[in-house]
């Protein structure tokens, strides 16, 4: 039923094509198609009915410049007021304060929690700190033990008090705690609440009184429809926040509720929540975002996260191998797992420009390398340092060992001689390969 | 509804509460919009556009009521605003799909025990709604299993566990990581070995549009035919009543992997106007049958369309 924002707005720029040049009559249908597109995407109708607005007038002011075609200047338009529209430049977090204090808020379920998690890892290994998280949602049953469990898998301790009912409290106590513990950074997750629930407004205003936060961070689930604009202003207004943290990212909303959010209540987004994984954080970018919701794909971050995970070490000791044409099955199985590492393939894949639209319904299994790493764990190991030994039995053992036929096998094996011969000619032209900087 | 008597009077009065911020909007605009004017002019009828799309209603939805009483009031000539908003009411209230029963009087039309598995994405309430349910069932004299088939989510086995103690219920459980459908099939077999009435199986939250995760749910399904085999009786899809437009979306991923029959719409106690169900349940053909309106354990209401419509609209 619905179309993406990207879809949509590839649709009604087709019914520019063609035309000679931007005019109020060809614009109008243009729009009325971007304004629905916006609904869709779950902009507020507000914001959304200025937006085209300012497009529009946009539009016609050009149109004395016929050099491009209309519709690429009405995606060059739209694009740059998406990027305005979400704010400009990217904010970076402040983690000065010993220690500094960053306060969770936000509604039910946004991912307060999880996020509180993510942020933790973050900041610990990109930026050297020592984080403690606390817990004071006091209420949700087990919200506690929640956070213990994911501190447990990064690595960070966790402040609680399960006797304790007074969150104000609590995040004075874990101040203190930090302070003597030599933690640089504490991380406070609230209890979800709902903007018109005074009781609990008044206490997340209390606890921001009384432990003076550098940060406080508003969570919200990107999924957010036209609400997401009174209850980010409400929290604003009660508590005044320093950034907004869009979650559950790596859904196929277009988020719209980002947009709105951001031009209602003036505050930065500071991060998204892109997955379940405590790696799924990212920070925003407007720019990127514009252009991932106009389907041009969002290569940049593709990029830093293949130069994140990738293992300099091992790419050199790989590199010198393919040099000696020694290239064999221990170190094929190691770049899967790199590529692994970095996450959910059908992710990677729609960040390619242009993949988007086609990544829609294509059907990419996260265990994708499954059978090839069963196959290779059915080698011996002579036989993944010297794939020349693998006949016609060994590879009968090695199907019935993985589970697999000896057609899966070959093909292995010929994607292996294929991927050995490329890299051969890569790493012989290696200079002519354009760099990624 | 009258099974439901001993909680009526004053979630009657949560659901009003609730959703009055929801009256406000809709209906002041509309009633802003007719002020003054002795019939529905091509003013009133956008600003009654922007109360809907304001409400979540979305695009497609919206179109087609404004269209359909565009048309009436075509053929009628003259219409004022009690009519107007006589005729939005009835043109919402057919869009929603017919609910007849609830899930207690459907327990005892089926075999024992009666399973009902409960799905949607991360953070709409799932474990939530699932203690409401149980308390409910358990306040009408049956007797309930739970099965922490969320094995994923940290804590989430926890989380159930202690809804198991206050509404005081059995809960089956693995440990964190344990194959879902195993847990349900252990739920199950455990209830009917010891004569259940009932079993609401929690699963892990997810996003639609992560296809193996869709097919685990489908797996879990399958596993609970092994002991029933006209298990899941109920598949509840749990919506979170702020989602925009994306929950049409979820719908229609989940009726694809596991059949949904029934919605519960949750956190209506906000400013959130779980507008898009109207053209969910249309479209679908899913009746809603609960809404949550709080955190309590009474806090679940039988969905009344007609009431909701009310409630929505004044």
């Amino acid at each position: 039923m619905f179309e993406n924002l990207s879809e949509r707005l590839e649709r009604s720029f087709k019914i520019l094509k063609g035309q000679g040049k931007i005019t109020e009559i060809n614009v109008a249908e243009t729009l009325k198609d971007v304004r629905k597109a916006l609904l869709d995407a779950d902009v507020n109708y507000k914001i959304a009915k200025t937006f085209t607005d300012t497009v529009k007038e946009k539009a016609l002011g050009m149109n004395v410049l016929t050099a491009i075609k209309p519709n690429e200047l009405m995606v060059k338009i739209v694009r740059d007021e998406l990027a305005l529209l979400m704010g400009g430049t990217s904010v970076d977090i402040n983690t000065k304060g010993s220690p500094a204090v960053i306060l969770m808020s936000g509604l039910q379920g946004s991912g307060k929690t999880t996020f509180s998690g993510k942020l933790a890892k973050m900041l610990k290994s990109k930026k050297g700190k020592n984080p403690l998280l606390a817990a004071c949602d006091v209420y949700r049953p087990a919200a506690i033990e929640q956070l213990k469990v994911l501190g447990e898998q990064i690595g960070v301790p966790v402040y609680s008090e399960i006797e304790n009912k007074n969150p104000i409290q609590i995040a004075q106590n874990a101040i203190a705690f930090a302070k003597k513990n030599g933690h640089d950074l504490l991380i406070i997750d609230t209890a979800g609440r709902l903007a018109i629930d005074e009781q609990m407004m008044n206490e997340i205003a209390a606890i921001k009184q009384a432990i003076q936060p550098q940060e406080i961070l508003f969570v919200v689930d990107s999924m957010t429809g036209q609400d997401a604009v009174n209850t980010a202003k409400e929290f604003n207004d009660r508590l005044d926040f320093t950034g907004v943290v869009l979650t559950k990212l790596d859904g196929d909303t277009r988020g719209g509720a980002a947009l709105s959010i951001r031009s209602v209540v003036d505050k930065p987004i500071k991060f998204v929540g892109t997955g379940e994984k405590m790696e799924a954080i990212d920070q925003f970018h407007p720019e990127r975002m514009a252009d991932r919701i106009l389907g041009m794909g969002d290569i940049v971050s593709l990029v830093e996260k293949a130069q994140e995970q990738y293992d300099e070490e091992e790419a050199r000791r790989v590199a010198k191998k393919i040099a000696k044409n020694q290239f064999d099955f221990n170190d094929f199985m190691g770049q899967i797992q790199q590529i692994k590492k970095m996450g959910n393939l059908k992710d990677l894949a729609a960040m390619i420009p242009g993949m988007g639209k086609a990544m829609k319904d294509v059907d990419i299994k996260d265990d994708a390398f499954k059978g090839i790493e069963a196959m290779i764990q059915s080698m011996t190991p002579a036989e993944r340092e010297n794939p020349q030994l693998l006949n016609g039995t060994r590879k009968m053992r090695i199907a019935n060992g993985s589970g697999t036929s000896i057609q899966e096998v070959n093909k292995l094996i010929k994607q292996f001689d294929g991927i050995r011969k490329m890299m051969r000619m890569v790493q012989r032209n290696g200079n002519k390969f354009p760099k990624l900087k | 509804m009258g099974l439901f008597s001993f909680f009526s009077k004053d979630k009657k009065e949560t659901l009003d509460k609730g959703l009055a911020k929801t009256k406000e909007s809709v209906f002041s605009k509309i009633t802003r919009a007719v002020v003054g004017k002795s019939k529905v002019d091509d003013e009133v009828l956008d600003n009654l556009e922007e109360a809907l799309l304001a409400s979540d209603v979305g695009v497609e939805t919206t179109l087609r009521i404004i269209e359909r009483i565009e048309k009436r009031v075509a053929d009628d000539k003259y219409m004022n605003t009690d009519e107007l908003n006589g005729i939005l009411k009835q043109e919402i209230i057919d869009l929603l799909a017919e609910n007849n029963t609830d899930f207690l009087q459907d327990t005892n039309e089926e075999g024992k025990p009666y399973v009902i598995m409960v799905v949607g994405v991360n953070g709409v309430g799932k474990t939530t709604t699932i203690g409401k349910l149980a308390y409910q069932f358990k306040q009408a004299g049956k007797s309930v299993y739970l099965g922490a088939a969320d094995t994923f989510r940290a804590a989430a086995v926890e989380q159930l566990c202690i809804w198991g103690e206050r509404v005081n219920v059995p809960v089956i459980k693995q440990k964190m990581g344990a194959d879902p459908a195993s847990v349900a099939f252990d739920t199950i077999s455990s209830a009917k070995a010891n004569n259940a009435d009932v079993v609401i199986i929690d699963t892990a939250g997810r996003l639609h549009n992560k296809v193996n995760l869709m097919h685990e749910l489908s797996k879990i399904k399958n596993v609970m035919q092994k002991v029933i085999p006209t298990a899941p009786h109920e598949v509840l899809l749990v919506l979170d009543g702020s989602t925009g437009q994306n929950a049409f979306e979820q719908a229609k991923q989940f009726t694809k992997a596991t059949q949904i029959t029934a919605l519960a719409i949750t956190k209506l106690d906000g400013t959130a106007k779980g507008g898009v169900v109207i053209g969910i349940s249309d479209q679908f053909k899913i009746p809603v049958k609960y809404i949550g309106l709080g955190e309590k354990m009474e806090d679940l209401q039988l969905f009344d369309k007609t009431a909701f419509v009310q409630s929505l609209l004044g």
